[in-house]
């Protein structure tokens, strides 16, 4: 008894030391969980008020930019708007009813990573604005992540510059689809996977969202082709994709709430569990 | 310790962990390159304090620096690794007698500070990208990050010691 005890007291900074590095990868490894990372996220009073305050000094360094960006955006909602509007010139019809099934939601971001290998964003928008896990995020050019973490007033993005990304995305000209990941080599390309060997590449082909999850809707813009080959078994290629989105410099963000993905992902476990 | 050298490290400890995610978690040299300067903390802790404190007070850092950059517990592992190894590397690069001495840090040979600083770096910038990118297949990013980080760190730790040396 007596010896245990001297043991722990002499090895007393190696076990405080294992054990503190054994808390350490265990907080990594629950990262890599898309929905664990509840534990130790920026989604939390303290960060996401240092971050606010941060935002409060460095928003001004990319106003002009930014004013830029929402001005070209409102010229095309505005063409689109006069568009609409003489379409449906004689019918009476009330725009706040317009049928669609996704919900569209404003945000800034706070806090962006594009450096790690496993980046993550935070946003100003929480529970209390509605926002639930799983919405997806895309900003004026093009697709950004997904809401992994909520609280109160801030949410946590898992950007598409992650390993743990997958995102269902398709030629726009040919519907081919695959899986939009990321190589941790370059913050502006991400790579395509799985596309059929029989699908027509072009340098310069324009990629969106496949529509296939209950997250994007179908046609968020991605990217354009840079360059590709036939992977080791000859039968997908991988292409390496341009992102539109320069994902070092995000402001604005919109969220999309897919209102009817409750009801998607309850048929489809019935149907799997009738199976 | 005395009570001044307890108010600095407090201090020092908020500083830096300020420092680090407001401003030098994004520089981002050349896409990845970041210098992680909090570790300064772990390199100035007195000799003379308690090697289990420091342990434990490096886990907390890291877990701050965690926190804020949403990277689960890489930094808070690396940091408590190089806080237990301190010793051991004190004893190989100022001999085996700064128990004694006690050796200031600010105060000793240039190569024997440079070598005390770069192992310190080294470890832990290998042991957080190991971590964070978690996987074999990438063993080149992992060292790539660790050298050209380091080296960044190491510099603007060295810039950071004259400065602050030079005031006092």
């Amino acid at each position: 008894m007596q010896q245990i005890i001297f043991f722990f007291i002499r090895n007393k900074n190696f076990l405080l030391f294992a054990f503190l590095f054994i808390i350490s990868v265990g907080l990594t490894i629950q990262t890599h969980n898309f929905h664990n990372n509840k534990f130790i996220s920026s989604a939390n009073v303290v960060t996401g008020a240092v971050y606010t305050f941060r935002n409060n000094i460095t928003d001004y360094f990319t106003l002009s930019k930014e004013n830029e960006q929402l001005l070209q955006e409102n010229l095309r909602l505005r063409k689109k708007l006069a568009q609409f509007r003489n379409s449906f010139d004689d019918e009476v019809l009330d725009s706040t009813v317009l049928p669609s099934k996704f919900k569209y939601y404003t945000a800034r971001v706070i806090n962006n990573n594009y450096s790690k290998s496993k980046n993550h964003l935070t946003i100003d928008r929480g529970k209390r604005d509605s926002i639930k896990i799983d919405l997806g995020v895309i900003s004026s050019k093009g697709i950004v992540g997904i809401v992994s973490d909520i609280s109160a007033n801030y949410a946590t993005v898992q950007s598409i510059l992650n390993t743990n990304s997958r995102i269902n995305a398709k030629l726009k000209k040919s519907s081919h689809f695959g899986s939009l990941i990321w190589n941790t080599e370059d913050p502006n390309v991400a790579q395509l996977i799985d596309i059929p060997r029989i699908a027509q590449l072009n340098y310069g082909d324009t990629i969106i969202t496949g529509g296939r999850s209950t997250i994007f809707p179908e046609g968020i813009l991605i990217g354009t082709i840079q360059d590709f080959h036939l992977d080791r078994d000859k039968n997908y290629y991988y292409v390496n994709i341009n992102l539109f989105n320069d994902m070092t410099s995000l402001e604005n963000v919109y969220l999309i709430e897919n209102t009817e993905a409750e009801e998607i992902i309850e048929l489809e476990k019935r149907v799997e569990n009738v199976e | 310790m005395s009570n001044s050298d307890i108010i600095i490290n407090i201090v020092r400890f908020v500083l830096l962990i300020f420092l680090q995610v407001m401003i030098l978690n994004n520089i981002n040299v050349a896409g990845y390159i970041n210098p992680y300067i909090y570790i300064l903390f772990i390199l100035l802790f007195p000799l003379d304090g308690d090697k289990g404190l420091l342990i434990f007070l490096s886990f907390l850092l890291g877990l701050s620096i965690d926190i804020f950059g949403d990277s689960g517990g890489v930094h808070a592992g690396a940091c408590a690794f190089i806080a237990y190894i301190r010793p051991i590397v004190l004893k190989y690069s100022f001999g085996v007698s700064y128990e004694y001495k006690s050796v200031k840090i600010n105060k000793a040979d240039a190569m024997e500070r440079l070598t005390y600083i770069a192992s310190l770096v080294f470890m832990h910038h290998l042991i957080m990208f190991a971590l964070e990118i978690f996987s074999f297949k990438h063993i080149w990013l992992i060292l790539k990050s660790t050298l050209f980080s380091g080296i960044f760190t190491i510099v603007i730790i060295i810039c950071t010691m004259i400065i602050f040396n030079r005031k006092s």
